[in-house]
């Protein structure tokens, strides 16, 4: 039996995070009135013209770097025409062959550790459409035309994925990395990557290519697994009858979960390209280059480096700590303040992760500042506190507010570590449970814990539990 | 009053009291009115000039005066004006009000201009002969079965019959030049990016440019001065230095390309001669230049213009402004029937033309090819003006033709602009003004000038016309 191996490659358009539109002055906000972030460009009323952002041009630049490609030194942009409702000018400006952005590699993890480096052929800057609301008027077709022009950074990425997974892996790794490089919001649920998978099936070491279908606009990370997967297993299927797979694009169906037939694409297009003569060749010199290189954050991947080799973090510690550059910059500061990495990652996959869970918020609007978090970590391995305080502690700042010192301060927690104190509690435990400390004195061991119990519950949790661990022992055998 | 007064007469007039602005609005609104016949223009704004009019009475008084205080002047129908029908000529526009003021229009009225109207032209600025207007044809005022020229040629001819002051124009491959020539007024197509296209719908992006229609060089630069600069809205307007408009006199090398000289009718060829002795005799020097690749021209502007056009004009789609077909039963329908019934047919013509030349299969061998040889044009040009300060050129092959005489013969009428189109395609400033008359009619040389070189092509044309008197013509001659 033939063993197959698919071919895949995304298209993934990103809308980059700049304030304005590419080519107008209107704003980009999301969730506005419908036509309301649309201005005379937008709309393109007669006597208009385009004006690049530069701000675009800067992200655009941002994320070459980052992928470590060729930034062209000077690009063009061209219309691509064709008509549509929700298309005002009747042509998108793109850029067809003179992209800003050239060959780059993403390095792609999974989580077995291993590393797969993803070729990227391109990325090139275009203007995104409005939409077409079909369903809110009678017999009528609705058009907003908020996000026409919304700048957007087509990644084209080389064939180069062999499984769905994998494809889901490049889609998260790319989301990362546009995140942290801030030039993307990230938010899949409003649009903000939008991803065209291209892909074929052909017997494993093959090297002729076979039939492809497009998966148009798959938009999260499970979906562009679970289409590719069911397209996979289509063509498969396909072929292994005796047919053959169809040039067409196909509509993923998350609801069924399947992809469907949406057009033939035989009789191709003719978007009847060409350089667009209201914009000028943009030329990028090397100082405007040098210029968004200072402004790099760390890279997804040195961040994984540095949590794994310098800070001792597990690969899974750091593959989940750097899913969110938000989350990252967390356990960053608050690293940095404990000055215990894994401590801080323990409590941030633990106990911070648990409670934004619990509260469905992200990141962004943790409501702990990483210094009170870190104060909280530094308290514990100084000893102020016992961990079990901790807890309660980052609880009361995650619902009421406060800094954790003025906590302890104010609510006496500052652990019991006066031996006399503790001496004192300790022989009046021993004195109140005459059958228990027999039992210890017996052999019975294990009943060690009832007596630290019993303290902890006298010091409201105060008591250092190494000291109480000491002076019982000491003083049962006495 | 007079009707012929220049820019600097209706200055003084207007500061020294001879006439209010509201009285000199009243006199071309009169005007007008009794020429209607002529067609020039599409919306007269008689309110709004008398409004503007007394705006300016009232900043004259105050002694807050700019070059153009109380001026009134006409824009041609493709520069947005704000709350005024901006229709370009087009069924496909007769509904659609600006919501805003092109820059050139902005600028003038920031000069002090007011607007008396907006002129008649060519649907959407395409034609030579301005008969392709949804509103009907303009007549020349020189001869009332002649064409005025196109596409301004409602600008043209209002300059011509004492309408307006002066006017806006817009010039793709000649339609500021030609009518000029046509209707014996002085035009001035400006170097491509002097003034900003922002506001002026657009027919071919790397081509148009608005410019001056007017009575004299003089004026023209006046009109110049307040409508150009850099603007940040147009991103192929120029960052140039403030250039002056005009110049000091100097003797120039005036050369002579026997590319366009050799063809012209020995009527023509004689009120040519005539001009370039004159401007000899000014301490000029003609020397003859040779531009090689002028024959290609035309050609390769029709393939550039068709297929600018072809995507400027997809817009129109019966969507969000303009003409919709009523009831369509659907989307194709509306797109269909929206734009068949809102286009005239040499507008389609272009859209087909432009769209077959950027298909696949046929890019490389049309618009490819015109790209190239747009470059060798250019190329012409600035090996020319290595050796030649301006250059000597008619305007057009012939005067003012008849009505119906071309309209139904696309090639010939295309072939109008041949001595025109090269500069466009070069992106060179280009002077239009009268130098003689044939037949009763005016006939026009041209100017072409380095980039930027606006200041030597108006500085000339200022001189010439301070020996000559062909400028000062006007139709009314012609009936006394």
């Amino acid at each position: 039996m033939t063993e197959w191996e698919a071919v895949i490659g995304l298209e993934v358009h990103v809308q980059l995070a700049t304030r304005s539109k590419i080519f107008s002055r209107a704003a980009t906000t999301f969730g506005e009135y419908p036509n309301s972030n649309a201005n005379a460009v937008d709309i393109a009323l007669p006597g208009v013209l385009p004006v690049l952002n530069g701000e675009a041009v800067r992200m655009a630049i941002k994320f070459g770097l980052a992928i470590d490609a060729e930034i062209a030194s000077s690009c063009r942009f061209d219309r691509k025409n064709y008509f549509y409702p929700d298309l005002p000018k009747g042509y998108q400006i793109s850029q067809l062959d003179q992209p800003i952005v050239g060959r780059g590699t993403l390095p792609i993890f999974f989580g077995d550790g291993s590393i797969r480096e993803i070729g990227i052929t391109r990325a090139h800057l275009e203007e995104d459409a409005g939409k077409s609301i079909h369903t809110a008027y009678d017999g009528l077709t609705g058009i907003d035309l908020n996000r026409a022009g919304t700048p957007l950074l087509e990644i084209v990425s080389e064939p180069e994925l062999h499984s769905a997974a994998e494809a889901a892996a490049y889609f998260r790794e790319l989301h990362g990395l546009v995140t942290t490089l801030e030039i993307c919001d990230g938010n899949l649920n409003e649009g903000s990557m939008r991803c065209d998978a291209n892909i074929s099936i052909r017997p494993k070491g093959a090297v002729i290519l076979g039939e492809r279908t497009e998966i148009k606009n798959v938009n999260s990370f499970r979906f562009v697994e679970r289409a590719l997967k069911y397209e996979i297993d289509r063509q498969i299927a396909v072929l292994e009858s005796g047919g053959k797979v169809v040039l067409e694009t196909r509509l993923y169906d998350s609801e069924r979960d399947e992809t469907r037939s949406m057009r033939s694409k035989e009789s191709s297009d003719d978007y009847r390209y060409f350089p667009d003569p209201d914009l000028l060749p943009v030329e990028i010199p090397d100082e405007l280059i040098e210029s968004v290189r200072v402004t790099m954050p760390e890279l997804p991947t040195a961040k994984r480096n540095r949590y794994i080799h310098e800070l001792g973090l597990t690969d899974y510690e750091a593959g989940r700590l750097i899913e969110d550059p938000h989350g990252a910059r967390y356990f960053d500061a608050v690293a940095e303040l404990s000055v215990n990495a894994k401590l801080s990652a323990n409590w941030i996959l633990g106990n911070v992760a648990a409670a934004l869970n619990r509260d469905e918020i992200s990141f962004v609007n943790v409501p702990i500042a990483p210094d009170q978090l870190g104060t909280l970590l530094k308290r514990i391995q100084d000893e102020t506190i016992t961990g079990k305080i901790a807890k309660s502690i980052f609880e009361l700042l995650w619902t009421e507010g406060g800094s954790v010192d003025g906590i302890i301060e104010s609510q006496g927690l500052r652990q019991l570590d006066n031996t006399g104190e503790l001496e004192g509690v300790v022989s009046q435990i021993i004195s109140d449970f005459p059958d228990q400390v027999g039992q210890f004195r017996e052999g019975k061991e294990k009943i060690l814990g009832f007596f630290v119990g019993q303290v902890m519950k006298a010091t409201n949790g105060k008591a250092n539990p190494k000291q109480v661990n000491e002076i019982l022992r000491r003083e049962l055998r006495a | 009053m007079n009707p012929y007064a220049n820019v600097t007469q209706l200055r003084s007039g207007l500061d020294n009291g001879d006439f209010s602005a509201e009285e000199l609005s009243h006199f071309y609104l009169d005007r007008i009115d009794a020429e209607e016949d002529l067609n020039c223009f599409i919306t007269v704004d008689a309110e709004g000039v008398l409004e503007a009019a007394k705006r300016a009475d009232k900043a004259i008084a105050d002694k807050r005066i700019g070059p153009l205080t109380g001026i009134p002047i006409a824009h041609k129908d493709i520069f947005c004006t704000r709350g005024l029908l901006t229709s370009c000529a087009s069924r496909m526009l007769n509904n659609f009000v600006a919501p805003y003021d092109a820059t050139v229009v902005e600028r003038l009225k920031r000069a002090g201009a007011i607007t008396i109207g907006k002129t008649n032209m060519d649907e959407f600025a395409m034609g030579s002969s301005n008969e392709t207007s949804f509103y009907g044809p303009v007549k020349n005022p020189w001869d009332r079965e002649c064409v005025p020229g196109g596409s301004s040629g409602g600008s043209a001819a209002a300059v011509a019959a004492g309408l307006a002051a002066a006017c806006t124009g817009s010039d793709t491959g000649g339609s500021i030049r030609q009518p000029a020539s046509f209707c014996g007024v002085t035009g001035l197509k400006p170097t491509y990016g002097r003034v900003s296209r922002y506001g002026m719908i657009a027919f071919a992006s790397s081509l148009d440019q608005g410019g001056p229609l007017a009575r004299s060089a003089s004026d023209a630069g006046t009109l110049l001065n307040a409508m150009e600069g850099y603007d940040p809205n147009d991103s192929t307007s120029a960052i140039a230095d403030a250039t002056d408009i005009f110049s000091s006199s100097r003797a120039l090398k005036i050369g002579i390309p026997s590319q366009y000289w050799n063809d012209l009718s020995p009527s023509l060829t004689k009120v040519l001669e005539e001009a370039r002795r004159a401007l000899e005799s000014l301490g000029h020097r003609a020397v003859s230049v040779e531009l090689p690749h002028t024959n290609a021209a035309t050609a390769v502007y029709y393939v550039i213009a068709g297929a600018e056009a072809s995507t400027n004009l997809s817009r129109y789609d019966g969507i969000r402004y303009g003409h919709r077909t009523a009831s369509p039963e659907n989307l194709e329908d509306l797109y269909q029937f929206s734009r068949s019934e809102g286009f005239g047919s040499e507008v389609k013509r272009r859209i087909l033309t432009g769209t077959y030349a950027l298909s696949v299969g046929y890019y490389d061998a049309y618009y490819l090819k015109a790209q190239q040889i747009r470059r060798l044009i250019r190329q012409d040009f600035l090996d020319a003006f290595g050796e030649v300060d301006v250059i000597l050129t008619p305007v057009s092959p012939s005067t003012a033709f008849k009505r119906e005489a071309l309209i139904e013969d696309p090639i010939s009428m295309y072939q109008q602009d041949i001595y025109t189109t090269p500069a466009s395609l070069a992106g060179l400033p280009a002077l239009s003004l009268p130098c003689g008359v044939s037949d009763q009619m005016p006939v026009g040389m041209q100017f072409i000038g380095p980039h930027f070189g606006e200041s030597s092509l108006l500085t000339l044309g200022r001189e010439y016309q301070s020996e000559t008197d062909w400028h000062a013509l006007h139709p009314a001659d012609n009936h006394d």
